[in-house]
């Protein structure tokens, strides 16, 4: 057993979080071993099954993109910087409890700042294929996710047996419905939660360690939001416009985009991107006799705009918005994220086919466009 | 029954009285200062010494968060489709609002916003490089643009104002005459709004004008060169927000 302390900025997180870290460093005191990860692409299975816990580190401040600019370009995505200053800076908390970072090869500034980052921490990448209608797109990734599991195994001196596997599928596809069972309560009108208050909570999951009491924790949450509202609780009033949120990862630009809408009228009743939907659906078939390749297979349903053509977005989408009586499309992006804003004309094309009104948005992590996008937004649900 | 519009933007603060929805009753002009809450303080002293206090009243424009005697604040965006609707009919047409800090092109049917665009934290095409550019000149806005017409050649190709300030500075000491570098600014921001128009409108979508520059018959000749559609304005398309603030008031308080 060995002593850790704190980095200095732990004073300066949310009290969730700093719970969190006080985990961290337990698990750590304890022998335990912490996987940072990036992306909804990281196979959490393989990482559970080693029994190693996972943790995201997507940053999501603007305090440590000054450090990350000294190595890395003024303009680029916002999540990439601060996630590199925060390593570079050893400022969160997260990050220097890691004994590895799994990163995968998604966008091209993510893939070229893992290298960098490789420097200073043990960083492994997957290799993911990005075209998964070509027949071998599968069998890469399995491939991938079997290296992988054998990294795991060395680093770490375990086995990772299928059935532990399997048994991590199992609870992970539990999560997934729990969290799926959960953002659909949003589909009643009015809705029980807003927005913000749901994907804040959705995001705080992730930092709990101990899946089976966040299992626990969807569940009683879920229950009692639905009794509450069977009994008359409407938190959001009625008549607001309904909005679905798409693109980025947005935990770092929630108060300039989720909020303003909900201050002007609007309330997001669903959330496609990252923390949201588009992941929490689909299930790792846990009857398969390759549970590995079941595992690669679920991954291959996300529809990111890494993909090309991302035909899984087009198809989820339009199904996203029938099902939630969406009044609006609201596609957020992060600065200089290519993948998405490229997309963007495809998904106004989209929208316009589909006959809801669209509006996208471009954010870094600064306050300084505050001003423009609260016109935008209030523009916008004026307009609906 | 009156209705009151204030219309707050980054340069200039717009009022606009109407009576019963229909007849502008009062409107002026002021600089809006380093202050929007003192500005909105002079336009009630106004509206008080005029006799229009206490008549509904919607703020709009970037500082409509300051108007203290409004009912409500409405956006930029559907104040000018209003005040299109007012002053250009129902439309449908592409309004583009040369504003002094943003560019808003916006689609307009049945006298509704149905799509919107506006040009990101950069000046580049808006009010604001223009009256950068004719300070570097010594001219007023007013007086670039109409130097523009007797000037050709020129080409400032820098989108950011910073950067096309030393490009201007470095014409002038290159002996070009004001009258071509003038037109330089004005096909700089007739190009950039030429291509926000772009993204937003299909070719020949009829097109009005409204924000400061309205006044200025070469930016309408320029602006309509460039879209290849002829683009209408009025003497009072810069009142079109505060005109179309007053409807809202007007409209939310009619018996």
């Amino acid at each position: 057993m060995c002593a850790y302390t704190l980095p200095p900025q732990f004073e300066t997180f949310t009290q969730a979080r700093r719970e969190g870290f006080l985990k961290a460093m337990a698990i750590k005191e304890a022998g335990g071993h912490i996987a940072g990860t990036f992306c909804t692409f990281t196979p959490c299975e393989l990482i559970d099954a080693a029994g190693v816990h996972p943790v995201s580190l997507c940053g999501m401040s603007q305090e440590p993109i000054p450090a990350a600019e000294r190595d890395l370009p003024k303009n680029l995505c916002p999540l990439i910087k601060s996630s590199y200053g925060f390593a570079v800076s050893d400022t969160c908390p997260y990050t220097y409890f890691s004994d590895l970072i799994v990163g995968e090869t998604t966008c091209d500034g993510k893939k070229k700042m893992y290298e960098l980052l490789g420097q200073i921490k043990d960083v492994y990448v997957l290799q993911l294929p990005q075209g998964i209608q070509r027949e071998q797109a599968l069998e890469q990734w399995t491939g991938e996710l079997r290296r992988f599991r054998s990294v795991l195994e060395e680093k770490f001196q375990v086995t990772i047996t299928d059935e532990a596997l399997r048994e991590a599928s199992i609870l992970r596809n539990q999560i997934r419905q729990a969290q799926t069972g959960l953002m659909e309560l949003q589909k009643l009108d009015p809705p029980p939660f807003s927005g913000l208050d749901l994907y804040r909570l959705l995001d705080g999951l992730g930092f709990s360690f101990d899946l089976h009491a966040t299992l626990q924790k969807l569940a009683d949450l879920t229950a009692q939001l639905r009794r509450d509202y069977d009994a008359g609780a409407r938190p959001v009033p009625a008549g607001r416009k309904r909005i679905l949120v798409t693109g980025c990862p947005i935990g770092g630009v929630l108060e300039k985009t989720v909020k303003v809408v909900e201050e002007n009228g609007g309330v997001v009743v669903c959330f496609e991107n990252c923390s949201g939907i588009k992941p929490s659906r689909y299930l790792v078939d846990t009857q398969a006799e390759d549970i590995l390749t079941a595992i690669a297979q679920r991954y291959l349903r996300i529809g990111c705009a890494v993909m090309t053509p991302n035909t899984q977005r087009m198809e989820l989408l339009p199904q996203l918005a029938e099902e939630f009586q969406v009044d609006g499309i609201l596609d957020i992006e992060l600065q200089a994220c290519h993948p998405y804003t490229v997309e963007r004309c495809m998904i106004k094309q989209l929208a316009d086919r589909i006959g809801i009104p669209f509006l996208a948005l471009d954010a870094d992590y600064s306050q300084s466009d505050l001003g423009q996008l609260t016109t935008r937004i209030a523009a916008f649900l004026e307009m609906l | 029954m009156y209705s009151i519009g204030v219309d707050i933007g980054s340069t200039c603060a717009k009022l606009a009285v109407l009576e019963d929805g229909q007849e502008l009753a009062f409107h002026t002009v002021m600089p809006t200062g380093w202050s929007s809450g003192n500005t909105a303080q002079a336009i009630l002293d106004l509206l008080e010494e005029r006799g229009f206090q206490g008549a509904p009243c919607v703020a709009t424009g970037y500082g409509r968060r300051n108007v203290p005697y409004a009912q409500k604040a409405v956006t930029e965006i559907t104040c000018h489709a209003k005040g299109g609707g007012f002053l250009f009919g129902e439309g449908p047409y592409v309004l583009i609002d040369i504003g002094g800090q943003d560019t808003k092109i916006i689609a307009v049917s049945g006298g509704a916003v149905q799509d919107f665009l506006m040009n990101d934290k950069c000046s580049a095409g808006t009010g604001r490089f223009l009256e950068i550019m004719a300070n570097t000149l010594c001219v007023d806005p007013a007086r670039l643009c109409e130097l523009a017409r007797a000037g050709s050649g020129v080409s400032i190709s820098s989108m950011c104002t910073v950067f096309a300030e030393s490009e201007v500075i470095s014409l002038i000491g290159s002996g070009a005459s004001k009258e071509d570098i003038a037109f330089g600014v004005v096909d700089s921001i007739v190009n950039k709004v030429a291509s926000q128009y772009g993204r937003l409108a299909g070719p020949g979508s009829a097109c009005c004008l409204t924000g400061g520059l309205c006044e200025s018959p070469y930016i309408l000749e320029a602006l309509s060169k460039k879209l290849g559609t002829p683009v209408r304005s009025s003497p009072l398309a810069r009142y079109a927000g505060a005109i179309g603030a007053a409807l809202i008031a007007y409209g939310e308080n009619k018996r």
